[in-house]
């Protein structure tokens, strides 16, 4: 099968590039339909795997396999001592792509960075709204509107963000999807043009693969830029191979159709361990499953039973019910792969008869109480009706009575913010830059009491820990202050920190060169495939 | 005048026990339909025993037999006929308590669709005009689309769920029972023994349903069996789309949506929820057909 | 002709702006605020969320909402995905070449197979034969067909590795769409082997989705010609002497044709429906995953859309067939 495969793509090859006969295709059997390729109006991981980490480049960029930031299309930068201006100086030469709907002028400069970042953050930009009903999720999600006061050019080459405060994660944000720096120079050719949904279809910038085609709901063909600054690519094509259903992408590697593929069935895995032409890397998400008790209501008001209630779950049980095995139970709100994680802390056994003398103790008898389990599957729980009914038999054996509540996922999502919610609930959350203030901050600060933050907890020392770091531009500063908080957090107990799912990526021998990220994210420069 | 009114209502009445005399003769000649009335016949006392037959509990998971193969084959076990599935349950007593499943929505939508269909078609076929006209083409919007997708973005609309799946269903297959009735109503109400029950001053409630319902049955049975097989399909196509039954209800179609992922692993776990389907499906039509073949008396000339 | 054609349009008119008022209807009784999804777990500010359901259109009053969409409809706007940001009639049109290929490759599957069948069956009336046929058709018939594709996964992908899994066509083929219909496209760019892989990806689907047409085509074709057989101008012919193919091919078939014909017409719905399961077994990137796909995704302007122009087609090709059956058969204009 997969000789005469090969063997077609060779003729397929030969007939489109006359001449290049040894093409090498490589063909990630992608999960889902990007939504569109301007990364700045979505927030969809599928999405920026297509347009974001092909298409496209950053100031910084996430050096591959670490949520630690390193220059991309900025050489370097410079943070003012008072924290509020950054200066990036750009890096000279870099080409944008060459394809059959533009060709590029000049090189990359201030304008296109200027342009990137003007169009989400200001209402009178023409492409403020150049898609009916777009907006700029993340970048709204970020809080960029409030935390950028302007962003100035300098000079060609360089260019300067002012901020209203200091905000060390600053800089993993420029480096995310939504960041990505787009030509000013195409842009304005399609606002000439009358054309500018293009932006959102044919996408032009100076990543490693540049945008060929895309058959909706089928596949997407990039091909590698040659003009790419970081080098050329190995691989000369690239294709995404859109297919929805995880068996199918199995079947699919198996008859070496597709090179690899994201998110496996975990009951398949096993058995592409033991296929000699697979292999298979798994490392933790950059992801944590909890569940938030109310903190502001009696008994969870109590350290002691919030304590008591995360020693009767039995964590491991639901690794294995629900994620066969492909998740690992938590101590921490951050995943391991995270800096500043704090590995010395240690997790609260899973102990039912201490747990069950700790609530007598605390004087709580006959609990009745409801948890909340959310009717959609995440990557950090794929199953949450069926977590919620082992810790419902958990609980059961410490004398608390479980009652199991679902609503509809956008109404869980905002039923589960109101501070007198009844209730402990499944919730978990996916790192987007890899700071921990992402999820210290955000998940846990008392700013975030009614919202994001489930468990309505808000203790002044965490809060002031997680504060200072965020303000703090030393790194080596910022991971002590946020290891404190984190036993702090495990002190308190407002959440069951429950699991970190693993990622795992299967792919076929012959691939070399992929390095997992733990953003989750699947880029595919540096890739190659053996003979 | 009154005299001829009372023989002719009278009539239909004694010709009515010959005729069922026929349709017996008629079904029974039909070999088809008798192997599928048995058929239906055992899946129904498999379904009402259910709790007797079945060796294990539908959600019992034995965690030590996790994708055992049927018996038949290497590595099979004895306590589990037909194989178990990725959690271990035993796919034979799955199979008997979904037949519990298959049967009772079937039931139910036929009868939701078959008494909303008849009351709105009689009124719609005996009161003409405007109301008929606004039902009618009510009718023509739900026809007008296909009735999976429908069904889907109704139940969708509803929230998944084995009720809501029966209620849209049910309602997707109503159109076909308010045309029957409709039609079979307008061409009985012109005959004599109406008007003549009419004139006899039956009122408008007795001669609907007393009079003229009984005599257009016949159409309405046939589309009844139609209706029993469908639904179980719908149900059954709903529940493999994620939005019928849910897990770990041992519904038919839930249960292939599930073992969907093991296709290329184990068979059993794919092939034997869709045959009890399609076994099922196929005795109804069979009864179906044979049934039309006895009430249709322009095909028991031919 | 013309009156029986207005008469038809009188019906349809109103029964279309019904489809469109319950299309339009069914997707703001979907439970779940659309523009809370869109930011997921991330929390966002009312003024936020109120900032995009104005921008939606959501904060105004229904009907201005729906004479607004109607208005948007007659000048060919149905509206953008809330996911995709895409044109939704962009889209349709991306993918129903897709769902257009397997249907028209089902039914003429259907047909090329199902009308012999029938014809011979009723010919042979009561034979082994007609038995046989007539009891595979019914098997066909009560077939759930998403079941029956796994089945053929499993036999001539898995097992005989024959078929591919998925898809219209092999990856290593790549040629901008021309028809949009796969097969015509890699006859054109000619590239070696295109078509074949193009045929191969297509078998299976086409056999999935004209499994049932092809058993109620069989099963109406054995019927109607039974029924024109039984006529007296073909025993007329019969006893006159001419030749039984004669009076079959020339006489009978004539007739029983337009029934069958109609048949054909009302599986289009069949096949629409149809598609729903059998794109989703073959990852098929046509309209009915594009439907599924949207009704689990919460696209609700998708949906809305989606399912009038579903309803639409077929509500036009029903007429097409009305139209047809008037022209065949002069005597139900009125």
């Amino acid at each position: 099968m997969l000789k005469k495969l090969t063997f077609a793509a060779a003729l397929a090859t030969a007939t489109i590039l006359s001449g290049a006969a040894s093409a090498k295709t490589f063909v990630f059997c992608s999960e889902g339909s990007p939504e569109g390729f301007d990364p700045g109006l979505y927030t969809a991981g599928t999405t920026f795997d297509a347009a974001a980490h092909t298409v496209y480049n950053r100031l910084l960029e996430f050096k591959k396999g670490t949520t630690q930031t390193e220059p991309g299309l900025a050489e370097s930068y410079e943070v003012s001592d008072d924290g509020l201006e950054y200066t990036f100086k750009l890096r000279p030469g870099v080409k944008f792509q060459t394809t059959d709907y533009f060709t590029p002028t000049r090189e990359m400069n201030a304008d296109d960075v200027i342009f990137s970042f003007d169009r989400q953050m200001n209402k009178d930009n023409p492409w403020n709204q150049y898609i009916a009903g777009g907006s700029w999720e993340y970048f709204a999600g970020m809080g960029f509107p409030e935390l950028i006061d302007s962003i100035e050019k300098v000079d060609d080459m360089t260019v300067k963000f002012k901020l209203k405060r200091k905000e060390a994660p600053f800089l993993a944000n420029v480096a995310m999807p939504f960041a990505s720096i787009m030509s000013k120079e195409y842009a304005d050719k399609l606002e000439a043009d009358g054309t500018k949904e293009k932006l959102n279809q044919q996408p032009l910038g100076t990543g490693p693969f540049q945008f060929v085609a895309y058959q909706q709901d089928a596949a997407i063909r990039y091909k590698a830029n040659p003009d790419y600054w970081n080098g050329t690519q190995k691989i000369d094509d690239l294709v995404f191979a859109i297919t929805t259903d995880a068996a199918v992408r199995y079947q699919k590697l198996q008859a070496g159709e597709c090179h690899l593929m994201p998110y496996p069935n975990a009951a398949d895995v096993e058995a592409m361990k033991a296929n000699p032409a697979l292999k298979v890397e798994e490392q933790e998400g950059l992801n944590i499953a909890y569940v938030a008790f109310n903190t502001t209501q009696a008994p969870f008001d109590k350290v002691e039973v919030r304590k008591a209630l995360s020693m009767a779950v039995n964590k491991q049980a639901i690794v294995d019910a629900v994620f066969q095995g492909a998740a690992t139970p938590a101590k921490n709100p951050i995943p391991p792969t995270m800096w500043s994680y704090n590995d010395s802390i240690q997790d609260d056994p899973y102990d039912p008869e201490a747990a069950k003398k700790m609530l007598e103790d605390a004087g709580v008898t006959d609990l009745s109480m409801k948890i909340w389990a959310m009717p959609v599957a995440r990557p950090y729980m794929l199953n949450a009706r069926r977590a919620a009914e082992l810790m419902q038999s958990d609980f059961a054996k410490v004398g608390v009575n479980v009652e199991i509540v679902s609503y509809e996922w956008a109404e869980y999502l905002d039923r589960s913010k109101s501070k007198d919610r009844d209730g402990a609930v499944i919730l978990g959350w996916t790192g987007d830059n890899g700071d921990p203030d992402n999820f210290l901050d955000t998940l846990l600060g008392c700013d975030a009491v009614g919202g994001n933050n489930r468990a309505q907890w808000c203790n002044q020392e965490f809060d002031d820990l997680v504060t200072k770091a965020k303000e703090s531009s030393d790194q080596a500063e910022r991971a002590k202050l946020y290891e404190q908080a984190q036993v702090i957090f495990k002190k308190e107990a407002p959440w069951i920190t429950v699991d970190h799912s693993l990622s795992v990526v299967p792919m076929r021998k012959e691939v070399t060169g992929f390095v997992q990220s733990p953003l989750g994210d699947f880029a595919f420069d540096g890739v190659d495939l053996a003979e | 005048m009154s005299n001829d009114a009372v023989t002719a209502i009278a009539e239909p009445q004694v010709t009515r026990n010959r005729r069922a005399a026929e349709f017996w003769y008629y079904f029974s000649e039909n070999k088809g339909a008798v192997i599928g009335l048995v058929v239906f016949a055992i899946l129904l006392v498999v379904a009402l025993l259910a709790s007797v037959i079945a060796p294990h509990a539908p959600s019992a998971q034995y965690r030590d037999a996790i994708l055992v193969p049927p018996v038949w084959l290497e590595g099979g076990r004895a306590a589990y006929p037909l194989g178990t599935d990725a959690v271990g349950r035993d796919i034979l007593s799955r199979l008997i308590y979904g037949a519990q499943y298959s049967l009772f929505i079937g039931v139910v939508v036929t009868t939701i669709a078959l008494v909303g269909g008849i009351i709105i078609g009689v009124i719609a076929g005996y009161a003409r005009g405007w109301v008929d006209t606004v039902i009618m083409r009510v009718m023509d919007i739900i026809l007008a689309f296909p009735s999976l997708l429908l069904a889907l973005v109704l139940v969708a609309v509803l929230g998944p769920g084995l009720l809501n799946a029966m209620i849209a269903i049910a309602l997707v297959l109503q159109p076909h029972f308010v045309r029957l009735t409709r039609a079979a109503v307008m061409a009985e109400k012109s005959k004599d023994y109406v008007t003549a029950a009419r004139v006899a001053g039956a009122g408008h409630f007795r001669l609907m349903f007393k009079t003229i319902l009984p005599n257009c049955m016949a159409p309405l049975i046939v589309q009844a069996t139609l209706s029993f097989s469908n639904a179980i399909l719908d149900a059954a196509a709903l529940g493999f789309l994620g939005m019928g039954a849910q897990p770990p209800t041992p519904e038919w179609g839930t249960m292939l949506a599930e073992a969907r992922e093991f296709i290329l692993r184990a068979w059993w776990v794919v092939t034997f929820p869709g045959l009890a389907i399609l076994v099922t499906v196929l005795a109804i039509n069979l009864v179906g057909d044979g049934l039309r073949d006895a009430l249709d008396p322009k095909l028991k000339r031919s | 002709m013309v009156r029986f054609l207005f008469g038809r349009l009188a019906v349809l008119i109103p029964t279309f702006i019904g489809v469109s008022i319950i299309a339009f209807s069914f997707i703001r009784l979907l439970p779940g605020d659309p523009v809370a999804l869109l930011s997921g777990e991330r929390v966002m500010s009312p003024e936020r969320h109120a900032a995009i359901s104005a921008q939606l259109g959501f904060d105004r009053p229904i009907v201005v909402q729906y004479l607004d969409y109607i208005w948007g409809i007659l000048r060919g706007d149905f509206g953008t995905s809330i996911v995709t940001k895409q044109p939704i009639l962009d889209q349709f049109f991306a993918l129903f070449p897709a769902t257009l290929e397997l249907s028209f490759c089902a039914i003429i599957f259907a047909i090329v197979l199902g009308i012999p069948a029938g014809i011979f069956a009723a010919i042979k009336r009561g034979s082994f034969f007609d038995q046989t046929i007539m009891g595979t058709a019914l098997v066909g018939y009560s077939m759930p067909i998403f079941w029956w594709g796994l089945l053929l996964i499993i036999f001539f992908s898995g097992i005989l590795q024959w078929t591919p899994v998925s898809g219209r066509i092999s990856l290593l083929y790549f040629f901008p769409p021309v028809t949009g219909f796969m097969l015509i496209d890699s006859l054109i760019s000619g590239q070696a082997g295109a078509f074949k892989s193009a045929a191969s990806h297509l078998i299976l689907p086409t056999i999935v989705l004209g499994t049932i047409p092809l058993a109620v085509i069989a099963r109406q074709t054995r019927s109607a010609m039974l029924e024109v057989l039984s006529e007296d101008y073909v025993r007329t012919a019969r006893a006159k002497g001419l030749s039984p193919f004669r009076v079959i091919g020339i006489h009978a078939l004539r007739n029983a044709m337009i029934p069958v014909i109609t048949t054909i017409g009302l599986q289009v719905g069949v096949m629409l429906a149809g598609a729903i399961l059998t794109e989703t077994i073959f990852s098929w990137p046509g309209i009915g995953k594009w439907m599924v796909d949207s009704v689990f995704r919460r696209d609700y302007p998708v949906i809305q859309g989606g399912l009038l122009m579903i309803a639409a087609i077929i509500m036009f090709v029903n007429l097409i067939v009305d139209l047809l059956y008037g022209l065949i058969n002069p005597r139900i204009r009125h």
